[in-house]
This record gives structure tokens, C-alpha cells and sequence, in this order.
């Protein structure tokens, strides 16, 4: 954003030759002529402040004091009312002559238009202020200023046509006449030729004080864009957490309600059948193991989703069930309290889920040690084991996926596997989202 | 035998009075939720009650609930908790009130019939069934007590004890000799410094010292 504004009002000539920039401040060029306009067109508008304040003096000068102080409030309330308005024109001049964009300031332009009056501890309310009753006057004047010399210019530099009616002081000195006529020619051209850099110059300066003064303070915005950013991710985050949760409610609904009255089925099949030829009874056998193994998939595809019990009972209780799991020993210490958000939870549940994984497929470890540690508002989560190391977080999609769910919600990963081992996978993340 | 049934979906309850009813039980009742488990419970008072962990309204643990209502209100009617994972603290609440009479299976268990039944009328006379996954995690999460003194092996004698089985049972699980067996189950007595007494009574002892966890 910086940059572009740079580029639109302020001087991006360092890279650019002088012919070029002299060029491009000719008399004749479109950049002179749309400057020209420009600053031509802020003269009504930087003069208006003071004008609408002056307006109401011009009808009546009262010489008590009552009528005095009521004047002087009316007038300076008629100009504060003018500041939003005269505000607005002058982000529609900057958009619509030099492409140049000012954003809202929500202190100054949100609300009814008293609202500004109240707000009046805002800097950006005084900013504005200083826009229109201080700034803008001069630079009004810098523009009647480049006005005023390209009308000298253009007068001088044409004064040989109507050098005729022009006085001069002795009929006899027609010589001297001339060379004044021609001095003078002279000078208007010089006029017509600095008038562009004039115009540059006050354009520049105007431009530079409406983003400034008229659009929100670049730290403050950006920081509120932080915000605003922030908490978009974490409804986005918060959404993906409810969908996981959705997805798992509805398999264990459905799919593994189907299947375990289907494994039930042939269960009873395989018991109870008498009769059956051999060849049918196999593959009733078959599809009963069958039916079985889809049965655990699927519980370990659910189990990783979302596990009730972790909504329920919480970090500890849904982690000692994943570590009974793993065909390793376990140590596992947890102790979060008081609990954290239930995205970052999940979030937990999932890295040492997916780090327990990674263990058993690829470390060659036989021991792990899984620590979940609540430090203030750091969750920490620690899983080591004893295996080869080695483990490359750009390789694997496991690593890569879980860095990016830490991420997701702020939080920090570091692994630390030389090869020979052993493997640390350190995690924290901040307790509330 | 009597039994009732809590289960939300319905293809399986279906699924479930089909298998109880081709192998000689009767279903007294079979409800969908919670409530109607407690109310069917006062009323058929039942020798057994199959429940589901999982059901209306909040989808999340109120089966371990209603079980543990139906221990303080009806300690003489077993409960057979099922459900589609099977979680050590969910045990642990189940057996802090005591460990005759309950049972913890995974739901896929009742594919393997003869075993299903095995264990539900193990659990309706009063003894134990639980599931070897939840065994295997409430073994993780015991590890700094007594029982860290066991050789893996007895562990796995002791956690075979836990899912209710007899010596022969244990013996033909593991397979060693009844013997070696009553061997092991010595020595868990001895290292968990269990009085003497009569043999079943220790053997419950010995199940509670390992299930008397951090609960």
C-alpha cells in the first residue's frame, strides 16, 4: 500500500533520468495538466473551513458578550460538522484525479455525523482538524500560487502581441521598447516552464497531507488489520474444529452403527447356521473378519477426528487412550489446568496423536515420553523417544501437516532429530484462541 | 437371563434383542436413552443391562452416567457398558464403585458372539469383563504404584485377571500351564502386599489394587 502511494504523489524519480523528468514537467504534458487540475480543484475545499466559520460573522458582528460566545460556538460547531463532508470530497478528488486511495477512519467517519464532535480525544478527529483549518489554507495558497504563474507566464509570454497598446515612455526609444517586450517574453516563458514544477511541488505537498492527516495512521491500521486478521483466522480455525467434530458424529452415527450391525449379523450367521454348504460358511467367515477389520479403521480414522471423550473429559483422559495404542512404551504426563480452549485441545490431541504416529512408523523407537505441560498461557507439549532420528520435517507430509495445524492457531514447532536420535518434537501453543 | 437394553441406534438394538433372543435370553426392555434405561431398570428390574455410552441428549458420556446411577440405586443389576471407543477414565469411574458386576466392551466385541455372551453372563453372575484395550490403558496410566514392581509378564497375568478370567482361562490365553499360572498370581499377591485370605477374595483385591488408580 506504502509503495503505491509513494508512487502515485511522491517522488518515485530517483530511478528516473533527468530528461525524462524534465520531460515530464513540460508545460504540455499530462502530468503537469492533471497536477494543475488537481491542486486548481482543492482550492474551494481548503478554504471552505474557515469560510463556513467566517460565513456566520459576515451576516452579523454582535457586541455583547452573550451573543458573542453564542456566535463563536455556533460558528465553530458549523465548521466541525463541515470537517466530515469536506473530508469525504477530498478522498473523492485524490481517488478520482490521482488514483490515489485514502481509507475511512473509523473514529472520525463512523456514526452520526455529532459522533465526530464526541470523539474528539481522537487523534485521528485532530488530524483532520488540522487538514482543513491549518494545513489547507496554505495549501490553497500554493495553488493560486501555481495558478497565478501560469497566468504570468502566459501574459508575459505573449505581451509582443499586444505590444502595441503597452505604454511607453518616449515614442523616441522604440528600441528600448522592444528589448523590454523582449525581456519580458522571456520571463514568461521561464514562468511557463517552472509552472509545472510548481504545480508538482504543491500536488506533492497536498497529496502527502490528505493521506496523512485525512486517512488512518499507517501503524494504527495495520494493527487494527492484525486484529481484524487475527480473528479471522481463529473463526476460520474454529469452523474447521466444528467440521472435523460434525464429520465425527456423523460416522459414529452412521457408518459405524451400519457396520457393527453388520459384523453382528455375520457373527450370528457364523455361530448359529447349520447346514450351510462349506464353501458358504467360508465366505461368511470371511466377510465377518472383514467386517471386523473395517470396523477398527474406521474407529481409528474417528478416533483421530475428534474424540468425544476429549471434549468431555479432556487432554489427559483422551491422551492416555491414544498411548495405550501404541505398541510402544508410553510415558505419558499431563497436566493442564485449568483446561485450555477446545480448538487448542484439539489442536494438543492431534499433534501428539500424529507425533505417536510418527514414532511407531518411522523412528524405530522403543520407548516415547509424551509431556503436556500448561506454563501460564502455554500449552507446551513435548514428545521424545529414543529412536534414529533423522527425521526431515520438509520429507514427510506428517511433520509438514502438523506444523501447519500448530500454526494455525499461533503456536510454534520445533523438532529436533540428529541423526542416531533421539527425536524431540517440542510444540507450544498459546491456551486461549 | 433378563436383560435390557439402552442403545440409540436402532439397527442395533434390532441387532442386539435378535442375538440376545437366539441364544436364550430375555429382553426385558429396550430403550434409546438414558432416562428410559433408569425407568425401565426400577420397573423390570433386570439380572443384567447392556448400555451404551453414547446417547441422546449430548451425545458424550451419559451411559457411564446412567451406569453409575443404577450402581448406587440397583448395585444388584450387572451393566455391560458398550461403546464405539473404549476410554480408561470412563473405566475407572465405572469401577470406582465396584468392580462385580460390570463390564466394558468395545461395540465391535458383540461381533464376535460366543465371546459377547461369554462375558455378559460372566458380568450378570457377578464378575468382570473388560475389554483387553481398556486393560491395556489403565495399565499405561498405573505406573508409578505397587504395580510397577510386576514383571510384564505377571502384568499380563493381572490384567487378564481384570477382564474376570479363571486361571484356566489365563493359562489358555497365555499359553503356559495352569501352574505357572497359579505361580505368577502368587507372586502379584506377595508384591502387592495383599493379606492372606481366601483365594477369590485376594484375586478381587488384587484387580481393585490395580484398578485403584488416580481415579
Amino acid at each position: 500500500m506504502g509503495t503505491r502511494h509513494q508512487g502515485q504523489y511522491g517522488c518515485p524519480m530517483a530511478s528516473i533520468s533527468p530528461a525524462r523528468r524534465a520531460l515530464e514537467h513540460a508545460p504540455w504534458s499530462r502530468a503537469t495538466w492533471r497536477d494543475t487540475a488537481f491542486v486548481a480543484s482543492g482550492v474551494p475545499l481548503q478554504f471552505a473551513g474557515w469560510t463556513i466559520g467566517a460565513a456566520f460573522w459576515t451576516v452579523w458582528i454582535p457586541v455583547n458578550l452573550v451573543p458573542l460566545v453564542v456566535l463563536a460556538t455556533v460558528s465553530l460547531l458549523a465548521m466541525l460538522l463541515a470537517l466530515r463532508p469536506l473530508t469525504s470530497w477530498q478522498r473523492e478528488r485524490c481517488w478520482a484525479m490521482l488514483g490515489l486511495e485514502i481509507s475511512r477512519m473509523p473514529d472520525f467517519d463512523d456514526g452520526r455525523p455529532w459522533d465526530a464532535l464526541r470523539n474528539l480525544r481522537s487523534p485521528e478527529v485532530w488530524r483532520v482538524i488540522r487538514y482543513h483549518l491549518v494545513v489547507g489554507p496554505f495549501l490553497a495558497v500554493g495553488a493560486l500560487t501555481t495558478l497565478a504563474t501560469w497566468m504570468a507566464g502566459a501574459f508575459l509570454a505573449t505581451c509582443a502581441s499586444y505590444a502595441w497598446a503597452l505604454p511607453y515612455s518616449n515614442p523616441l526609444s522604440l528600441s528600448a521598447h522592444a528589448i523590454r517586450i523582449g525581456v519580458l517574453s522571456g520571463l514568461g516563458v521561464l514562468l511557463l516552464l517552472a509552472a509545472p514544477w510548481v504545480a508538482a511541488a504543491v500536488r506533492r505537498a497536498d497529496a502527502r497531507a490528505a493521506v496523512t492527516l485525512l486517512g488512518p495512521d499507517r501503524a494504527a491500521e495495520l494493527e487494527r488489520r492484525v486484529e481484524d486478521l487475527a480473528e479471522k483466522r481463529a473463526s476460520v480455525v474454529d469452523a474447521a474444529d466444528l467440521e472435523r467434530r460434525r464429520i465425527e458424529r456423523d460416522l459414529h452415527d452412521g457408518a459405524q452403527q451400519r457396520l457393527v450391525s453388520l459384523a453382528l449379523n455375520l457373527g450370528l450367521a457364523r455361530e448359529t447356521l447349520s447346514g450351510v454348504p462349506d464353501e458358504a460358511m467360508q465366505v461368511i467367515i470371511e466377510a465377518h473378519e472383514e467386517a471386523k477389520e473395517a470396523l477398527t479403521e474406521l474407529r481409528n480414522l474417528i478416533r483421530g477426528l475428534h474424540p468425544a471423550v476429549l471434549e468431555d473429559r479432556g487432554l489427559d483422559a483422551a491422551l492416555s487412550g491414544v498411548a495405550a495404542r501404541v505398541p510402544l512404551e508410553v510415558a505419558l504426563r499431563v497436566e493442564v489446568e485449568p483446561r485450555a480452549s477446545s480448538t487448542v485441545e484439539a489442536v494438543a490431541y492431534f499433534v501428539v496423536s500424529e507425533a505417536l504416529t510418527n514414532v511407531v512408523k518411522h523412528a524405530r523407537a522403543s520407548a516415547v515420553e509424551v509431556t503436556v505441560l500448561r506454563e501460564g498461557d502455554t500449552l507446551r507439549v513435548v514428545v521424545t523417544d529414543d529412536g534414529v532420528g533423522g527425521a526431515d520435517p520438509s520429507g514427510g507430509t506428517g511433520l509438514t501437516g502438523l506444523a501447519r495445524r500448530v500454526q494455525s492457531v499461533d503456536g510454534t514447532f520445533r523438532i529436533s532429530s540428529p541423526a542416531g536420535g533421539p527425536t524431540t518434537v517440542t510444540v507450544e501453543l498459546p491456551c486461549a484462541l | 437371563m433378563r436383560i435390557v437394553i439402552a442403545e440409540d441406534s436402532v439397527l442395533l438394538r434390532a441387532g442386539l434383542i435378535k442375538l440376545l433372543e437366539t441364544s436364550g435370553f430375555e429382553v426385558a426392555a429396550a430403550v434409546g436413552e438414558a432416562e428410559g434405561l433408569l425407568a425401565a431398570v426400577r420397573q423390570h428390574r433386570p439380572d443384567a443391562a447392556i448400555v451404551d455410552v453414547r446417547m441422546p441428549p449430548g451425545f458424550t458420556d451419559e451411559g457411564v452416567r446412567a451406569a453409575l446411577v443404577m450402581r448406587r440405586e440397583a448395585p444388584e443389576v450387572a451393566v455391560l457398558l458398550l461403546s464405539q471407543f473404549v476410554e480408561e477414565r470412563y473405566a475407572a469411574d465405572l469401577l470406582s464403585t465396584s468392580t462385580s458386576g460390570v463390564g466394558y466392551l468395545l461395540k465391535d466385541r458383540v461381533a464376535d458372539v460366543s465371546v459377547f455372551l461369554d462375558a455378559l453372563r460372566r458380568v450378570a453372575a457377578g464378575g468382570t469383563a473388560l475389554d483387553p484395550e481398556v486393560v491395556s490403558q489403565l495399565l499405561l496410566r498405573r505406573h508409578r504404584d505397587p504395580l510397577d514392581r510386576l514383571t510384564p509378564r505377571e502384568k499380563e497375568v493381572l490384567a487378564l485377571m481384570a477382564e474376570g478370567r479363571s486361571n484356566a482361562g489365563i493359562a489358555g490365553a497365555l499359553v503356559v500351564s495352569e501352574s505357572a499360572v497359579a505361580k505368577h498370581i502368587n507372586s502379584i499377591f506377595a508384591k502387592l502386599d495383599l493379606p492372606h485370605a481366601e483365594g477369590d477374595h485376594r484375586r478381587v483385591l488384587a484387580v481393585l489394587r490395580f484398578l485403584d488408580g488416580d481415579t
